[in-house]
């Protein structure tokens, strides 16, 4: 064989990028110079993992196509010879263990595998069947030539997957630039749940180095857990699923909640695995959830709104006074019924409408045109509130109705003026009260004036009164001091005639003669009358000017008259009279002044001793429990008095036979005493008296209890 | 001392009316006292502070230092506190009488009064001064 032929074969095979075709060149080459009738080219398929059928010559195409054999069925005999690297004849396929089928049929074949022996120690690049060798070894030309072609198919196939490497390393690239750039963590995981391919954001969430702090490990560790165990929930779907997994961030802690995009892929050959895809639904979460609460608190302020609405147009009903409501342009937006009676009206019935409803139309309208000038003013000035007596016509009746009408514009917080509210204040009554009240004011006033006049008058008299009286209690005043002053004066010289008097009768001056002890005598009498009537004035001059002191006290009176009758017992000694005392039983203790009791007494007992020259005196102590009164009365068979004196014996210096009463050492003036300090004391004085026969003399006492 | 040695008690009767010093002093020398007079308050204090008598009889009516006045001031002295004063005045309302007591008259007598009376009730006085000075000086 010339090396010429080898050349053109190599020359050939390195024009040829192509497996198929290099196989075709040096098939046709062996055809030429080494004797091969017909051939099979098979090539190993690492992606299936099988040895199979490229291309031929002299055999069925098809049948070519359909010839392939597993590697894994080590025992096959090309398997074998495949991985056995050295050319092995196939004479007659059923003198063999196993037995199999070729394209080539029953014909005895040589199987020649490819490339030197590097190639084929690597792992079998294919093998060449060919028929038409002689027996015996492989000749050299034959074994060169697929040493050619095995090792011009390395080379194109090395050079090819240089080329797929590198597209596949840029392809890679890119797709990790894909995957890398989208936000969301995309992991494709095995079944055992191990990480194969995670994009940075799965990273993130999903590892971390030993640079992180011990917070963020133990969140990454928790996060692979919650992630492992959520895959496994979903492993037995077939398709891809959908679920929500909730991790946590590491770099801030908080929680984020995702939602899982599960599809189940194919790894390799037999292999399965997932890939998942999160979408980060924390911000949408949050999100529908703020919709939801701002969704239910509108709903909560509007039938806050509602009720509001309602209440108000409760509060608006229920008042008695119309009120209105007005948009900026004067239309009225609301009124409650009063208002409606004040400025609205039936329509319709056009044809039937009488002259009455006209009338009521036409009283709407003017109430309605004058309401409008006044609420345009408003809106007219600057004042927020606004009063205004207007005067409205009653469109039932046709009265005239004066109303105050109060407004206040309703004011947004921008400022906007959105409304007027006006109420309508029916002043009828209160006018009618103001004419009422005014008439009443002036009647009071006039009422007034009088009683003005009337205490003026009133108090000028008073004044005068006052002045009287001031100056009455002066003169009284004035006369008190005077017959103290009379009485004081009085008695100084009468101290000095007694005195000397005395001094004579006691004989400091020497014996006196019989006359003249009798005569000195005569002036000790007048002087001691004297006295008795000075005092005596000065009692009635006490009692009147009120100035006789009353002390009032508990008095046993059977005790107080035998007091008197023990003073008046050197007296009676001197006469002879029957004088006797009858104490009634069961006297009461009364409450009177004792003193002055006495004195009565005793200037009563003593007038009747004075007075009775012969037969009795008897003193009668009652009590009348009707009338609460206690009598004392002294009764004597003595002179007696007259009728007519019986009334002016009780007053001063009226002794009934004077020239008697005299010669008796009366002073006239007793009576009177006794009948004013009966009187000081709310009791009083009674006689019954018969001239001649005698007289009784009685002191009524009330019967004034203890605790009076 | 014996009671026969013994001096009649001493007493001072004031009063600015001539006549009235004279019945007085004259009855009570009669009735065996011994009298000293004064005519006005001033004196009567003097003579007062100066006799230390047993008894004043005080007129209370007099010019300058009245009854009332002079009393005050001796019944505030120690020299004559205890010296009994009867009030002797023509007065005959109850003020006046209220009065003489509140500023220390030991009894009011009121003009006229009877010698022998005004004899009795310095005599009285008197008792009663030497009981209570028993009493003290046992």
């Amino acid at each position: 064989m010339g090396s010429r032929a080898k050349l053109t074969l190599v020359d050939a095979l390195l024009a040829e990028q192509e497996a198929r075709a290099c196989a075709v060149l040096t098939l046709r080459w062996l055809e030429r110079h080494a004797g091969v009738k017909r051939a099979v080219f098979t090539l190993v398929d690492h992606e299936s993992g099988r040895l199979a059928g490229l291309t031929g010559m002299g055999v069925a195409l098809a049948a070519v196509d359909a010839f392939n054999i597993d590697l894994a069925d080590r025992t096959h005999p090309l398997v074998v010879t495949l991985s056995g690297g050295e050319p092995v004849a196939f004479h007659d396929s059923t003198s063999l263990r196993r037995s199999f089928e070729t394209p080539l049929g029953s014909s005895p074949f040589h199987a020649v595998p490819l490339g030197s022996g590097k190639e084929r120690e690597e792992a079998g690049l294919g093998l060449l069947l060919l028929t038409g060798l002689e027996d015996g070894p492989v000749s050299e030309d034959v074994l060169w030539a697929a040493d050619l072609l095995g090792v011009r198919l390395a080379s194109i196939w090395f050079h090819r997957i240089q080329i797929d490497e590198r597209r596949h390393k840029r392809e890679r690239s890119w797709l990790f630039s894909i995957i890398n750039a989208v936000t969301d963590p995309i992991l494709l995981t095995d079944a055992d749940g191990r990480i194969l391919v995670a994009n940075t954001g799965a990273e993130t969430l999903l590892t971390a180095g030993e640079e992180k702090r011990e917070g963020w490990r133990r969140a990454v560790a928790l996060n692979n857990m919650l992630f492992s165990a959520s895959l496994f929930t979903n492993a037995a779907e077939r398709g891809p699923t959908r679920r929500e997994l909730l991790l946590v961030d590491p770099s801030e802690g908080r929680d984020l909640l995702f939602e899982v995009l599960s599809t189940p892929v194919t790894i390799r050959l037999g292999e399965s695995g997932v890939v998942s895809v999160l979408r980060n639904v924390t911000d949408l979460r949050r999100a529908t959830e703020e919709i939801e609460e701002n969704y239910r608190r509108l709903r909560v302020a509007e039938a806050a709104t509602r009720a509001e609405r309602d209440r108000l147009d409760l509060i608006l009903n229920s008042v008695q006074d119309p009120i209105l409501v007005t948009d900026p342009a004067g239309n009225i937006m609301r009124m409650n019924p009063p208002a409606e009676r004040m400025f609205t009206f039936a329509a319709g019935k056009r044809d039937a409408r009488d002259i009455r409803d006209i009338e009521v139309e036409r009283r709407v309208r003017a109430n309605d045109a004058v309401f409008t000038s006044f609420v345009s003013s408003l809106y007219a000035g600057q004042a927020r509130r606004w009063r205004r007596k207007l005067s409205l016509t009653d469109p039932q009746s046709g009265s005239t109705v004066p109303v105050e009408a109060i407004s206040g514009k309703v004011v947004s917080k921008q400022g906007e003026e959105t409304a007027v509210v006006t109420i309508l204040h029916d002043l009828s009554e209160a006018e009618e009260k103001a004419r009422l009240y005014e008439q009443v004011k002036r009647h009071s006033e006039e009422l007034k004036e009088r009683v003005r006049e009337a205490t003026a008058e009133l108090a000028e008299q008073n004044e005068l009164l006052r002045r009287q009286a001031f100056q009455l209690e002066q003169a009284s005043a004035m006369k008190s001091q005077f017959l103290a002053n009379v009485s004081h004066e009085l008695r100084t010289p009468l101290n000095a005639i007694m005195g000397y008097t005395h001094l004579m009768l006691e004989g400091v001056s020497g014996e006196l003669t019989g006359p003249q002890q009798d005569k000195l005598g005569r002036i000790d009498g007048n002087a001691r009358h004297l006295l008795a009537v000075i005092n005596d004035l000065l009692d009635i001059s006490r009692i009147e000017s009120g100035k006789m002191p009353v002390q009032m006290e508990c008095v046993r009176l059977p005790e107080l008259i035998d007091e008197v009758m023990t003073e008046v017992e050197p007296v009676i000694a001197g006469t002879r009279l029957d004088v006797s005392r009858e104490l009634s039983p069961g006297l009461p203790e009364i409450v009177t002044d004792r003193q002055k009791v006495k004195q009565i007494v005793l200037n009563l007992l003593s007038n009747a001793l004075k007075f009775t020259p012969q037969g009795s005196v008897a003193i009668r102590l009652q009590h009348d429990g009707e009338a609460e009164e206690i009598s004392i009365a002294v009764t004597d068979t003595g002179i007696g008095i007259a009728e007519e004196n019986q009334t002016t014996i009780f007053e001063a210096f009226q002794q009934a036979n004077s020239s008697y009463a005299r010669r008796q050492g009366g002073t006239g003036l007793g009576l009177t005493i006794c009948r004013r300090l009966a009187h000081l004391l709310d009791g009083r004085i009674s006689l019954v008296s018969r001239l001649g026969e005698g007289s009784t003399f009685t002191l009524f006492l009330p019967c004034k209890s203890r605790t009076a | 001392m014996s009671p026969a040695e013994a001096p009649a008690p001493l007493v001072l009767v004031v009063d600015d009316v001539d006549h009235g010093r004279e019945i007085f002093a004259e009855y009570l020398e009669f009735r065996g006292f011994r009298v000293a007079t004064a005519a006005d308050g001033l004196e009567a204090l003097e003579k007062a502070f100066e006799l230390r008598p047993d008894v004043i009889l005080m007129d209370l009516s007099l010019p300058g230092i009245d009854g009332w006045e002079a009393t005050r001031r001796l019944k505030q002295d120690d020299r004559t506190r205890h010296i009994p004063i009867i009030a002797l005045t023509a007065h005959a309302l109850a003020s006046a009488h209220d009065k003489a007591r509140e500023v220390g008259c030991n009894s009011v007598v009121t003009k006229p009064c009877l010698p022998k009376d005004l004899e009795h009730e310095v005599r009285r006085q008197l008792e009663a001064k030497t009981n209570e000075g028993s009493d003290a000086h046992p």
